[in-house]
């Protein structure tokens, strides 16, 4: 054991506020009753807010404190930023659901707080056991927060199953994590890349293989890459419709963070290993998601299996291995939380006479009813199918680019041809909205923050190929992190 | 050291056997109960190796506390046990063939001659010597200096499990009778009780106002 170093809690700023401003806030929420669920949401938005302030004032050049296990460079500055922005725009985005149906309990704010603070220290471990306990302080409020209509049969369904097969997972991350402890000699992530390197060139012994594999598996769960997907429909549809934008939105991110330093740090020498597991899970993942995606009806389901092929297509860019790769990945996650809150904000807004509506059959003639909303929705579904010159496009460029560049030309193909079959049902969204019958009309207003943050995520994907240089320039830096 | 022997050997057989009681009895008291006997037979074992503290911790922690809440669950709350096994046998056989494979390839894998168990992975952290620390001491310097930043997060851990059992299971019932101090303080003579001449042959009448 090496002496005891006073920990530098400047760089854990940010994760300090949150943690501290979550225990105020339930402590608030104890005293005051449900009446302070709003103002609990908006103070949340304004600590995330804040911390995004100090991951932007603190982040920079690489620095690490309690004992190596928590580490700050460009690319968790990059990710936070991320993180933040998504799990603060949905929280917006929420609050008049929250009103509405039943769920305006205090402990709802608190709990996404909770999750978010889980998140940036997943992406700020560097060590086996900080990444253990970073992913679990996520997974925990996760999951309660998808059951948190615990009278609705669905949203105790869908937290039921999100955590039998998430604690099947976090056990395969822990058995990958005990191999690797054993044959490498370390937790620490610096500790495991020498290990590895101790060996030599007749290379690791297949222990150490062994625990990677495990622990892709737990990540790919986490990612919900195809095989390790089953759970991401059904939660999808019977979690609350602001949970379920969280989800999509922010502990994806972090779960990519997580994967790429899991990968390109410790993992750094074994590339021809992981590589084939990246390859195989990205091809299953677009393939699979642009296919299941065709049949379903409920906008819920099918933004659950966008998702799932969003996260194939950013597996490519790791897939390439390269900074360029990563760099992609990293512009693929931006763009894509930015499309996926826009898209749940406008399922948050489809309500017929008050009541929430999620068949995909409810939103035609859109075009006539409401031509506003139908354009946006428009901009959202050609972005992700990828169709320029909207930002979705962009995203798939430059994995597809770093693919090719690597001579993984099968690997591309594969990807163009299933961003095809992809396409299908997005652009059947918009047939839906331009070419049906008008049915009901959704309610109007739709409430300021809600069309705020539409409207915001609308601009940012349509306008991204002329303003594109803050994001380019931020995966550039962050992805140099990764690449020393 | 014969005897050791011995004793690990009883305790071994004690911990494997009640454990086994655990999941083979039908009387889920009965379970419990061996519960408690492996606790202690393990903490037993934890004093053969000298790690005297954990052995401690085992008995007041498992014994004490949780096997206490199992019994407690178990006697206070109606589940049918025969139902769960039910379910549990229709699932076996599947869950067999898929452990069965896992075991299986594992196997395969480390009996391949590709471990050296005598090269030590270089860089595992030295244990301290047993003669210059206490049980207690090292374990306080890991969990509280060492591993504080892990040990902070488990506590946020904690308090998230916290909430989701409240938020999941509480609900705020009505027709609750409940002890109000302040109502029972602020009550004062006047409200409660009356004085009232009787005349005889009339008896008295309350009349609430």
């Amino acid at each position: 054991m090496a002496g005891f170093v006073a920990p530098d809690y400047l760089i854990a700023l940010p994760e300090i506020l949150l943690a501290g401003l979550a225990c105020v806030f339930l402590m608030v929420g104890v005293f005051t009753g449900n009446r302070s669920t709003t103002p609990l949401t908006v103070a949340s938005v304004a600590a995330m807010a804040i911390a995004l302030a100090l991951v932007l004032g603190f982040g920079g050049e690489k620095r690490t404190s309690f004992g190596d296990m928590f580490i700050v460079d460009t690319f968790t500055t990059f990710m936070k930023s991320l993180v933040l922005i998504g799990a603060g725009a949905t929280l917006i985005m929420g609050l008049g659901y929250v009103r509405r149906e039943g769920m305006n309990r205090f402990e709802f704010p608190v709990l996404i707080v909770f999750a978010t603070l889980g998140m940036l220290l997943m992406i700020s471990a560097n060590d086996l056991m900080a990444l253990y306990v970073g992913l679990e302080l996520q997974s925990l409020s996760l999951y309660i927060v998808a059951a948190f209509r615990r009278d609705a049969v669905r949203s105790t369904e869908a937290g039921l199953k999100y955590f039998v097969l998430g604690a099947l997972s976090s056990g395969l991350l822990l058995y990958g994590a005990s191999m690797i402890y054993g044959f490498a000699g370390g937790t620490s992530f610096a500790a495991i890349a020498e290990g590895i390197k101790n060996y030599g060139a007749e290379g690791p012994p297949i222990g150490v293989l062994i625990g990677l594999v495990f622990i892709a598996a737990a990540l790919a769960f986490k990612v919900s890459a195809v095989p390790f997907h089953m759970w991401t429909p059904d939660v999808y549809e019977g979690a609350p419709t602001p949970v379920t934008a969280f989800f999509s939105a922010a502990p994806k991110i972090a779960a990519v963070a997580l994967l790429l330093r899991v990968v390109l740090g410790p993992f750094h020498e074994m590339v021809a290993s992981w590589n084939q597991i990246i390859i195989f899970l990205s091809i299953a993942s677009m393939a699979y998601a642009a296919f299941a995606a065709i049949g379903q009806r409920n906008i819920k389901r099918l933004l659950a299996y966008s998702s799932i092929g969003h996260v194939g297509y950013a597996l490519v860019g790791l897939a390439a291995g390269s900074e360029e790769g990563v760099r992609g990945v990293l512009i693929y996650m931006a763009i894509y939380m930015v499309m996926t809150v826009g898209a749940f904000g406008a399922v948050l807004a489809m309500r017929q006479k008050g009541q929430m509506v999620e068949e995909i059959a409810d939103l035609s003639g859109l075009g006539k009813t409401n031509p506003a909303m139908a354009a946006v929705v428009g901009i959202f579904m050609f972005s992700m199918a990828g169709i320029p010159p909207f930002a979705g496009f962009f995203g798939k460029l430059y994995v597809f680019l770093a693919a090719v560049n690597q001579g993984l030309y099968g690997l591309a193909i594969a990807g163009v041809l299933a961003s095809v079959v992809g396409a299908y049902y997005y652009v059947r969204i918009v047939k839906v909205m331009y070419f049906d019958e008008p049915t009901e009309a959704f309610d109007r207003p739709v409430g300021r923050e809600l069309t705020a943050v539409i409207a915001a995520s609308g601009i940012i994907t349509a306008l991204f190929f002329a303003f594109p240089a803050p994001i380019l320039q931020g995966a550039q830096a962050a992805a140099a992190a990764l690449f020393p | 050291m014969i005897i050791q022997t011995i004793v690990f050997y009883v305790l071994a057989v004690m911990t494997v056997g009640s454990g086994l009681a655990v999941i083979s009895s039908r009387n889920p008291v009965h379970s419990v109960l061996f519960l408690i006997l492996a606790f202690f037979n393990s903490a037993g074992l934890f004093v053969l190796m000298d790690a005297e503290f954990v052995a401690m911790i085992l008995v007041i922690v498992y014994v004490g506390a949780v096997a206490v809440l199992f019994l407690f669950v178990v006697m206070m709350l109606d589940v049918d046990f025969a139902k769960l096994r039910a379910g549990f046998i229709q699932y076996l056989p599947i869950g067999a063939v898929v452990g069965a494979i896992l075991l299986a390839e594992l196997i395969l894998v480390f009996a391949s001659g590709s471990i050296d168990i005598s090269k030590p992975a270089k860089m595992a952290m030295p244990m301290p010597d047993p003669a210059q620390v206490q049980n207690t001491e090292a374990l306080g310097n890991i969990l509280y200096t060492n591993y504080a930043y892990l040990f902070q997060i488990a506590g946020l851990v904690l308090l998230v499990a916290m909430i989701g059992a409240i938020v999941l299971t509480h609900r705020a019932r009505v027709g609750v009778k409940r002890q109000r101090i302040a109502d029972q303080v602020a009550r004062r003579p006047k409200d409660a009780v009356r004085l009232t001449d009787v005349k005889p042959g009339e008896g008295a009448s309350w009349k609430s106002d």
